[in-house]
């Protein structure tokens, strides 16, 4: 009888332990399929972004003919920013873009045609609401980040997590270029 | 600065949290309510749970039937239009990036041509949703105050409280239907039959009769009382996870301060369709009682809410 209990017990056990193993593992894997959308999420915006530059360079340069090393900023960003494998590269590209186009646009300041032209003021307004897509993006972005982060260190997942291989994850956070002032000089 | 920022997510996330538990322990208060009411009716009767499981089905289907049929109603008799990308670019951007921020689906977009402010939104599930502004509301509100708005709306739809609120109402119905049942069936026949049988029999009878006449006189106000408190719970969770949303629930505040202070009751609204807005459309007093029976917090309390956060 007391044989039988003790089976009994002991399946149990071997059942919950099973079931706890599944679950946390779907669990996990789920958080990070979950984090590598809201990666994709954010490259959608940024490539959204970054399409939009050649357009703007082109009607500024019509104006502001002799802003050369601004253009070629703006440009370089561009193109590391198109180049960034990882959230981390993409991140600290993504800063160096928006620095180049606060520069940029403190300069079209001085071109009151260029301010007027619409075509100009459309391209803002299209930047200005790529800029509010790419912060909620990353918003989302980080929050699944934190998701993921969370699981995979509390205890008891932190056990499966380490055999599962899986590491924390990067925020995308904003670097110094994107909160610094610009400063402008008309010489 | 650091630090602020935490405490400040750390308030929201467990305004959430608190939200959270409140509606579950509310919902399982009501399951329990509806649960003791049917087996009491049941005994009372001398029915099986068949009974009890027809009348659940029949008073969902025609609760569904009306909930679907009541927002189509709403978008229909207030003119709706549904808008494109092109007509009205702000507010499409607007749910458009809170979208992106929160994952959830675009829901459909409709503009109410009505004066006053206010919005709603609607849906069984994020995939199946719409959201309603007012003109006045797109007209009066700054782009911030907006963005507070569509963001407690579009967490609505997130936290599937469309889905919560039809199943409360199916069984708000059940009871108020077992209720209605029992009390005409008592009234013409079971008190007849009660009186033919044994005299031990009958004192067993006659408690349960009684307790069961109790019950039906009181559950379907409690059940009312029960709905209407888990429609403030999740109002309360609504203007939290569209902080949340946003990361500045002072937009949504100064909104609804906005909106609190327009005197103009929304025209195409009624005490059914009440509780969809995001305002209580229904001006009326502001008293204890009132608040019992309202389907939304007094503006004042959700306003000192999103500022504490």
């Amino acid at each position: 009888m007391i044989a039988w209990i003790i089976l009994g017990i002991v399946v149990l056990l071997i059942l919950v332990v099973v079931i706890f193993i599944w679950a946390t593992y779907n669990s996990l894997v789920r958080a990070k399929i979950r984090v590598s959308e809201a990666w994709s999420g954010i490259d959608v915006q940024l490539k959204r972004r970054s399409s939009l530059i050649p357009n703007l360079v082109e009607t500024v340069k019509g104006y502001a003919t002799h802003e050369r090393t601004v253009f070629e900023n703006v440009t370089r960003a561009r193109a590391a920013l198109m180049g960034a494998t990882d959230p981390k590269a993409a991140a600290e590209a993504n800063n160096m873009l928006t620095g180049a186009l606060k520069t940029l646009f403190a300069v079209a300041e001085a071109y009151p045609q260029l301010r007027a032209s619409e075509n100009f003021q459309e391209l803002q307004k299209e930047l200005s609401d790529t800029e509010s897509k790419i912060a909620f993006a990353r918003q989302f972005y980080n929050t699944n980040v934190m998701e993921y982060n969370t699981k995979i260190k509390v205890f008891p997942n932190v056990i499966l997590a380490n055999s599962m291989g899986y590491k924390e994850a990067a925020f995308f956070e904003a670097g110094e270029e994107g909160r610094a002032e610009v400063k402008v000089s008309f010489a | 600065m650091q630090g602020c920022d935490q405490l400040q997510k750390k308030t929201i996330y467990t305004h959430i949290e608190s939200a959270k538990r409140r509606t579950l322990l509310l919902m399982f208060l009501f399951v329990l309510l509806v649960s003791a009411f049917v087996e009491v009716i049941a005994l009372a009767l001398g029915l099986g749970y068949e009974a009890g499981i027809i009348a659940l089905m029949l008073s969902g289907l025609f609760v569904l039937g009306s909930y679907y049929a009541s927002a189509g109603l709403i978008l229909a008799m207030s003119g709706a239009k549904p808008i494109a990308e092109a007509d009205s670019k702000e507010l499409y951007r607007t749910v458009e990036n809170l979208c992106i921020g929160s994952g959830l689906p675009m829901p459909k977009i409709y503009i109410i041509n009505d004066t006053a402010l206010n919005a709603f939104a609607t849906g069984r599930d994020p995939r199946h949703a719409s959201i309603a502004v007012t003109r006045g509301l797109l007209q009066k509100l700054n782009k911030l105050e907006l963005e507070g708005v569509i963001a407690h709306e579009l967490s609505h739809i997130g936290n599937y409280d469309t889905r919560l609120m039809m199943v409360t109402v199916v069984l708000v119905g059940l009871i108020a239907l077992l209720a209605d049942v029992f009390l005409r069936f008592t009234w013409f026949g079971a008190g007849r039959r009660s009186s033919n049988r044994g005299r031990g029999e009958g004192m067993g009878g006659a408690i349960i009769l009684l307790i069961a006449l109790v019950m039906a006189v009181l559950a379907p106000i409690s059940a009312q009382l029960i709905r209407l408190a888990i429609s403030r719970r999740r109002e309360y969770l609504a203007d939290a996870s569209g902080a949340l949303l946003t990361r500045y629930p002072e937009g949504l505040a100064s909104a609804l301060e906005k909106i609190s202070r327009d005197n103009e009751p929304l025209e195409v609204a009624n005490k059914a369709t009440a509780s969809l807005f995001i305002a209580n459309p229904l001006k009326g007093h502001e008293s204890a009682l009132n608040n019992l029976f309202s389907t939304h917090p007094p503006i004042e309390k959700r306003v000192a809410a999103l500022r504490s956060m």
